[in-house]
């Protein structure tokens, strides 16, 4: 028994009961659930064991701490109408923003940010970390530290470009589908089936195969392969806009069909096609790193954070970390985007209560 | 049966809260009522009165975001609500307290059978079994004239009328025999030849079970007919309560005054001119949906400056006659002539003079109105579209506009329609109409769905603006009071084929056409004996057969 372990219960022990006393049930039940959960564990995995429950539960008492400070922080700066949303908004939306933050910050001030170039060999394959690489090198000597940086403007700006186009032409040809209606209507309606119908890491594979890797035909690819779905988004949300008696009105003024599109269906419509444009963004990312995985997304030497994952990979049979550091990174602005649409789906459904 | 008088429900000081904008506002304030069995109380005011939320509260619930603050008293049949555990409150609703809501169709479940929706209730507090509970609803739809009433129960809710329906609704209230049921608003979306049914049906079951209700509405005629004692309410306080009678007859509050004197908004008729081209005229129209003929023969003029109300239930053509109009609908045969000429039958077709001269105000506002922008780019944009006005002179003419409508514009420029009431966004509709400056206006069922103090200012407004543009309206709607009001000739409709038509004075004089009879006499009156003098009338059994005389 050392002091570690009885520190251990009897901070849980009393957190507990000092949340019973002040009738606070939520808390109760989490921190006592945990103190029995440390029980087992403790019991089953020993002392090491309790340590790992410390540190996650610091992890997250610290990323809920940032969350919380980047939050009021935002209410602070925002204008009233916008600071008034913040507010309201959970812990998850305000963690989310943050990452969303701090990838944006690494991928605009990258080459300031990195100490060396993301193609620049400084030492070693496989170097370990040292004080002058954070996260040691790569299989031919590069700064993984560096490489990461560079990946978030890489990875993270081709899959934003690739969303924008693909929601540019897909909500725009939804939105004229649903406004027009008739033969129009159902041919796009078929065209979209059919890309829909191919899977869509196989369509990609061969169009880039047929067209060649470069960073504009990824784009426009990509673009392709994911426009259907936020065309099917757009009529169907523009469907329920069109029957409405003022594009009725509109149209016996006379007005066209741009007209109506612009000024009348896509403001009602925005609410879900923005939530729609966080998830698709996420898998859009995803199947860039797929296809960089693959060796058909971005091409070397530049920094990408899915051939990473795929060059390094050979370390895990080493016990090393390293290739699991981009696949984080991946993750964490994955599920930081989920965190702010989730937000943003609530916000747009009207769910208040 | 015995009929006991004894007190049932008993509300002290209720006041209730809804949350907005992270803040508890008190939305009733205050308020007091006791009610025996047996009495039917009525609770009117305008929308935003609080009628529903005390209706509703009335059973110990609340909607969401709402709570009934403390020192709030709600004692029913010597048990206080407020303090009562929800488990508790939820076995007394539908067995003790039920609930009739305003839509029928919108309060059944489509999936299900409409007797199995009946028997739910009974048989989960398990007071009858499934058996006995269908021959009780059956017996139940008998006594509310339901036709067939041994099968109609096995239909699914789509399948029967939306008068039918509201009574399979009052029955299903009544599956329990509960001692208080509440009625929110149960006619206002039927027709007045079907809500006599519906009324009739209610008041007699309500006195057969010696039940206790609340009668929540907006229409003062319809709580005459129901009512024992009608309580006035406004933006959530009491002004007064007085018996049926005594109200109707001596109202003392100047608010309950000036909802009386609603009804009294009356024009004079204007002639036909003689000698000249009707500005819009109709000829033998027939239209279809589809393969489905829902116009047949329709003709009518309208002269300039006059207003022609086109009247009929739900389902007669009136709005698809103005679908035609508007090239919405091409006709399948037949023509509109605008001035003498022919329309094109499509509005694609048509020039952008001939679409600014004939413009529509829609019912729903709310629909009518995009509530993504500005009311001056609302407004603006027809002005912008047919006249070409820019910058200042777009600003000044939409200023106008709202002046025209007596809106103050420096307060409505910048602001978007959902921060408006429904009179309001009402009104932004008509500006909009106007700024396109047409010689003839459609207004379809603009008033029905508005308060009639309301609706009243709207009818005042239309005038004004007639008198001041000599506009032309078609007017359709289903309310006979508004055409009174407003009409210079008149168009009755039923399955698509027009009835009857003609000068107003002449067609509100007998005699009618059996049809036009049928619709001016179920205008429920003031009168608190209305009801049952025109039932004797009609002879209570044929009501269900006259509302289907052809």
């Amino acid at each position: 028994m050392n002091y570690f372990i009885i520190g251990f219960y009897a901070l849980l022990i009393g957190a507990s009961s000092l949340a019973a006393y002040y009738q606070k049930r939520t808390p109760f039940v989490l921190l006592f659930s945990l103190t029995l959960v440390s029980f087992v564990m403790g019991i089953v995995g020993g002392e090491s064991m309790l340590w790992a429950v410390t540190l996650l539960a610091g992890m997250i008492a610290f990323s809920a701490g940032v969350s919380y400070s980047f939050r009021e922080f935002l209410v602070l700066i925002l204008p009233r109408d916008l600071a008034k949303e913040m507010r309201t908004a959970p812990l998850t939306a305000g963690f989310g923003l943050f990452v969303i933050f701090t990838y944006a910050i690494s991928g605009i001030f990258a080459p300031i940010i990195a100490p060396f170039g993301e193609a620049e060999v400084i030492s070693s394959a496989f170097a370990p970390a040292d004080e002058n690489m954070l996260l040691g090198a790569d299989q031919l000597g590069r700064d993984m530290f560096s490489r990461i940086i560079y990946g978030a403007r890489n990875t993270v700006g081709l899959a934003l470009l690739a969303t924008i186009l693909a929601f540019a032409m897909g909500a725009t040809a939804g939105l004229y589908a649903a406004t027009k209606g008739g033969k129009l209507d159902q041919l796009l309606g078929r065209i979209v089936d059919v890309i829909m119908s191919i899977p869509s890491l196989i369509f990609s594979l061969l169009l880039l195969s047929i067209f060649g890797t470069n960073t504009a035909t990824l784009i426009i690819v990509i673009a392709i392969i994911y426009a259907p779905r936020v065309f099917r988004l757009a009529r169907s949300v523009g469907g329920n806009v069109v029957v409405m008696d003022y594009i009725e009105a509109a149209k016996l003024r006379g007005e066209g069909t741009w007209y109506l599109i612009r000024k009348e269906i896509l403001p009602n419509s925005s609410a879900p096609l923005i939530a729609e444009f966080g998830l698709e963004f996420c898998f859009v990312f995803l199947l860039v790193a797929g296809l960089s995985f693959l060796g058909l997304g971005i091409q070397p030497p530049t920094a990408d954070w899915g051939s990473m994952v795929r060059e390094n990979a050979t370390l895990i049979s080493f016990g090393e970390i390293t290739p699991l550091i981009p696949a984080g990174a991946i993750a964490l602005l994955t599920v930081a985007v989920n965190f702010v649409v989730d937000w943003m789906l609530y916000r747009s459904s009207g769910l208040k209560e | 049966m015995s009929q006991d008088k004894s007190v049932l429900l008993k509300i002290k000081d209720l006041r209730i809260e809804g949350y907005s904008d992270e803040h508890w506002i008190e939305i009733v304030h205050g308020i007091d009522l006791t009610l025996h069995r047996g009495e039917v109380m009525g609770l009117i005011g305008e929308s935003g009165a609080g009628k529903s939320t005390i209706g509703l509260a009335a059973m110990g619930f609340t909607r969401d975001g709402c709570r009934i603050s403390k020192g709030s008293s709600i004692e029913f049949d010597g048990m206080e609500l407020t303090t009562t555990p929800a488990s508790d409150l939820q076995s007394l609703r539908g067995a003790r307290i039920a609930y009739v809501a305003q839509s029928a169709a919108a309060s059944f479940n489509p999936a299900h059978k409409i007797i199995d929706q009946h028997t739910e209730a009974p048989i989960q507090y398990r007071i009858q079994k499934r058996l006995e509970s269908q021959e009780d609803a059956m017996e139940l739809y008998e006594r509310l004239r339901l036709p067939n009433p041994r099968e109609i129960g096995f239909r699914y809710p789509h399948q029967v009328s939306g008068g039918q329906l509201q009574r399979a609704m009052t029955a299903m209230a009544m599956a329990c025999r509960p001692d208080l049921i509440i009625f929110d608003e149960p006619t206002t979306a039927l027709d007045v030849t079907t809500q006599i049914e519906v009324l009739s049906a209610i008041r007699d079951i309500v006195d057969q079970f010696n039940t206790a209700a609340i009668y929540i509405t907006h229409d003062l005629a319809v709580v005459a007919q129901m009512a024992n004692v009608i309580k006035v309410l406004l933006k959530g306080d009491e002004v007064e309560e007085a018996d049926t009678r005594t109200m109707l007859e001596n109202p003392k509050d100047d608010y309950t005054k000036s909802l009386w004197a609603v009804r009294d908004f009356k024009r004079d008729q204007k002639p036909r001119p003689v000698d000249t081209v009707p500005l819009v005229s109709v000829k033998n129209v027939d239209a279809a949906y589809g393969d489905t003929p829902v116009l047949h023969d329709v003709s009518f003029d309208i002269f300039a400056g006059m207003t022609v109300a086109v009247v009929g239930e739900s389902g007669s053509g009136k709005s698809t006659a103005a679908r035609c109009i508007t090239g919405l609908l091409p006709p399948t045969s037949g023509e509109i002539l605008f001035n003498g000429e022919a329309l094109p039958p499509d509005y694609r077709d048509r020039t952008k003079d001939q679409l600014r001269q004939a413009q529509m105000i829609y019912q729903m506002a709310d629909t009518a109105l995009n509530p993504k922008v500005k009311i001056s780019e609302i407004i603006g944009r027809p002005a912008q579209f047919y006249s070409g006005l820019k910058g200042p002179a777009l600003k000044n003419r939409v200023d106008e506009l709202l002046d025209l409508i007596e809106l103050e514009p420096a307060q409505y420029y910048h602001r978007y329609p959902p921060e408006l009431s429904g009179g309001q966004k009402q009104r932004i509709g008509i500006a909009r109409t106007l700024a396109a400056e047409p010689a003839f206006i459609i207004c379809d069922e603009v008033t029905s769905a508005l308060d009639q103090l309301v609706a009243e200012g709207i009818l005042r407004l239309l005038d004004k603006l007639q008198k001041e543009l000599n506009l032309s309206y078609m007017f359709i709607t289903h309310d006979l009071a508004t055409v009174r009001s407003i009409a210079d000739e008149v168009v009755v409709m039923q399955y698509g084929k027009v009835v009857e038509q003609g000068p107003k004075d002449v067609m509100f004089k007998p005699p009618h056409h059996a049809y036009t009879d049928l619709l001016l006499s179920s205008v429920p009156e003031m009168d608190p004996d209305w009801l049952t003098t025109l039932l004797e009338e009609r002879g209570v059994d044929n009501i269900g057969e006259a509302a289907k005389l052809k």
